[in-house]
């Protein structure tokens, strides 16, 4: 990657149009039913046992965390509260973000690095098919479909972990753990989350796959590409993350 | 024979990658049908100039006519419809990793036509009947060698009957006998379905046998192209230096020699004259009907080797 300004431009000029050609594709039939259904099944398979895994203990942590600073200010009662929202609202979306990227994201770019560098891309493109139809379009919308429901499992994971260690570990009420679920939490905090998440598959994805196609320089070029990707989605992501929280918290009025 | 391929025109091409230029003002025509070699030494952008050809890369200037159509000024969507013209066999073969070599040939039929599967397996197998793959269908592209490879990637190229095929150095990493296979076939081929050829390659053997027309890159130019008596008989250093595979001459190991060097080398040359003769034609095989075309060059090849047998 080289580090002169305009070659910086370029590369995001570049993936924005690939971004944009990837949205003008979308609706373009026949779609790719086939494909689409083998990257979800795919990505899912490789993201699903981590993501379950990271989201116990980082559950795990946010109960700690909360259970102690809670009885500090002697306010027991809110733990669940804060644990659920801290989840629901954070936990979840950047977890699945980080394992779509790092599980997901990588998977995508790799194959498709070495589909370049194998010139199966150009004899595609020669056969006159069009890779972000037929290889690109499928994997951000399998990646952003497993977004979704990597998020639904990493909440529900991370709420039960924080159950777990909360109530089992630190001695707190179930009863009151419970209760409180819905004092600071709602449900457009959900929704939000389900938002983020999927915008968050679709840039891994779409990064990934930039990167994959614009591979060059043999095995070690595709090396490189998965690195760059990776360390460009988690940027953008983590800037996204924060927009996104920014303008939630401005659109959707909050409880207490 | 109801086609005959298409010409290809190409004028004043000019190629760089950022400041570096990889060949300029590039003009030379394709004849319809013919079979066409484009030599160089390694690194001179033959390659670039294949991908060029089929618009995957875009020129700095110069047009390429094929059907009337300028390929570098189409539209990304128009080019895909130009690109159904061509069939293209990569170095590798450039196979679908994830597919067998029935799917991978069966490929293009199923995404262009609306074949039916029972059609599709006709034309598949008959195709690979053409290079001889029937009984490897099942395989796929990882565990079988590189000529299989290569046929395979030829087989997939010519599903779609193009009336350009494009050869991106269809010789590198064969052995010799098989090199001679694939050269046999690619005339064979030449014979039966009458499109347009080009093969880019640095394989003198097969540049002396197999073409109607050779075409030399060399230092960012085009240095000469013509029909293959032409450029077998020329006199230019280059060429022959190419042609005839040796040290002495304007070619070096990195890069070009300095003028002085190269009239040093080519007077030490004892005799330069005795690599003259003209390398016989590689003809199609016995099997294959041969259109007026390839009849006229046969009885033209006979008459020459008559003579020949006569003077001596």
């Amino acid at each position: 990657m080289s580090l002169s300004p305009t070659g910086a431009l370029r590369h995001s000029g570049s993936l924005f149009a690939m971004a944009l050609d990837v949205v003008r594709t979308i609706f373009r039939r026949p779609f790719q039913a086939r494909e689409f259904i083998q990257q979800a099944w795919f990505i899912a398979s490789v993201t699903i046992l981590p993501t379950a895994l990271v989201s116990i203990p980082f559950g795990a942590v946010i109960a700690l965390q909360i259970g102690s600073l809670t009885r500090q200010l002697g306010a027991q009662s809110f733990a669940g509260a804060a644990s659920v929202l801290a989840v629901l609202r954070e936990a979840s979306p950047i977890v699945t973000a980080l394992l779509i990227a790092g599980a997901g994201g990588t998977a995508i770019c790799a194959d498709l690095g070495a589909r370049k560098i194998r010139e199966e891309i150009d004899a595609m493109q020669v056969l006159g098919i069009d890779p972000i139809h037929r290889l690109v379009v499928p994997r951000v919308l399998a990646s952003m479909l497993v977004a979704v429901l990597l998020n639904g499992l990493v909440s529900v994971v991370g709420v039960a972990g924080g159950y777990f260690f909360n109530v089992v570990l630190q001695n707190g009420t179930p009863g009151a753990y419970l209760a409180s679920f819905t004092t600071l939490a709602q449900l457009s905090d959900l929704w939000a989350a389900e938002i983020k998440a999927m915008v968050f598959g679709a840039i891994a994805a779409i990064v990934a796959s930039y990167k994959g196609l614009t591979a060059k320089g043999g095995p070690k070029g595709v090396g490189d590409a998965v690195n760059q990707s990776v360390v460009i989605t988690f940027m953008l992501l983590f800037v996204t993350n924060f927009v996104m929280t920014a303008v939630y918290f401005q659109v959707v009025p909050q409880r207490g | 024979m109801d086609r005959m391929g298409v010409e290809i025109c190409v004028e004043g091409l000019t190629k760089s990658f950022g400041h570096q230029v990889i060949w300029q003002d590039v003009s030379l025509t394709m004849p319809a049908g013919e079979v066409s070699v484009m030599l160089g030494p390694s690194g001179t952008g033959k390659s670039v100039f294949l991908k060029t050809l089929v618009g995957l890369l875009k020129p700095e200037r110069g047009s390429i006519t094929i059907q009337g159509r300028d390929i570098t000024k189409l539209r990304e969507r128009d080019l895909y419809e130009v690109r159904k013209l061509f069939g293209v066999l990569f170095q590798d073969g450039a196979l679908f990793g994830s597919m067998n070599l029935y799917d991978n040939i069966a490929f293009p039929l199923r995404e262009h036509t609306r074949k039916s599967e029972s059609e599709i397996r006709r034309i598949v197998l008959e195709k690979m009947d053409m290079v001889g793959l029937i009984g490897s269908e099942d395989k796929l592209p990882g565990e079988i060698s590189g000529g299989m490879r290569k046929r395979a990637g030829l087989a997939r190229a010519l599903v779609l009957d193009p009336e350009i095929i494009l050869f991106d150095e269809p010789d590198s990493g064969l052995d010799p006998v098989r090199v001679a296979y694939l050269n046999q076939l690619i005339v064979d081929l030449n014979a039966q379905i009458d499109a347009t050829f080009l093969i880019v390659t640095h394989d003198i053997a097969s540049a002396r046998q197999v073409p109607d027309n050779i075409g030399l890159l060399f230092r960012r130019e085009l240095v000469m192209f013509g029909p293959r008596e032409q450029l077998l008989t020329s006199e230019e250093p280059v060429v022959r230096q190419f042609l005839n595979g040796r040290m002495q001459g304007p070619i070096g190991m990195a890069e070009e020699k300095d003028a002085a060097q190269v009239e040093q080398e080519l007077a030490q040359l004892a005799d330069p004259a005795p690599d003259q003769e003209l390398t016989p034609r590689l003809l199609p095989g016995p099997g294959i009907t041969r259109p007026p075309r390839w009849q006229a060059i046969a009885d033209r090849e006979a008459a020459l080797h008559r003579k020949e047998v006569a003077d001596a």
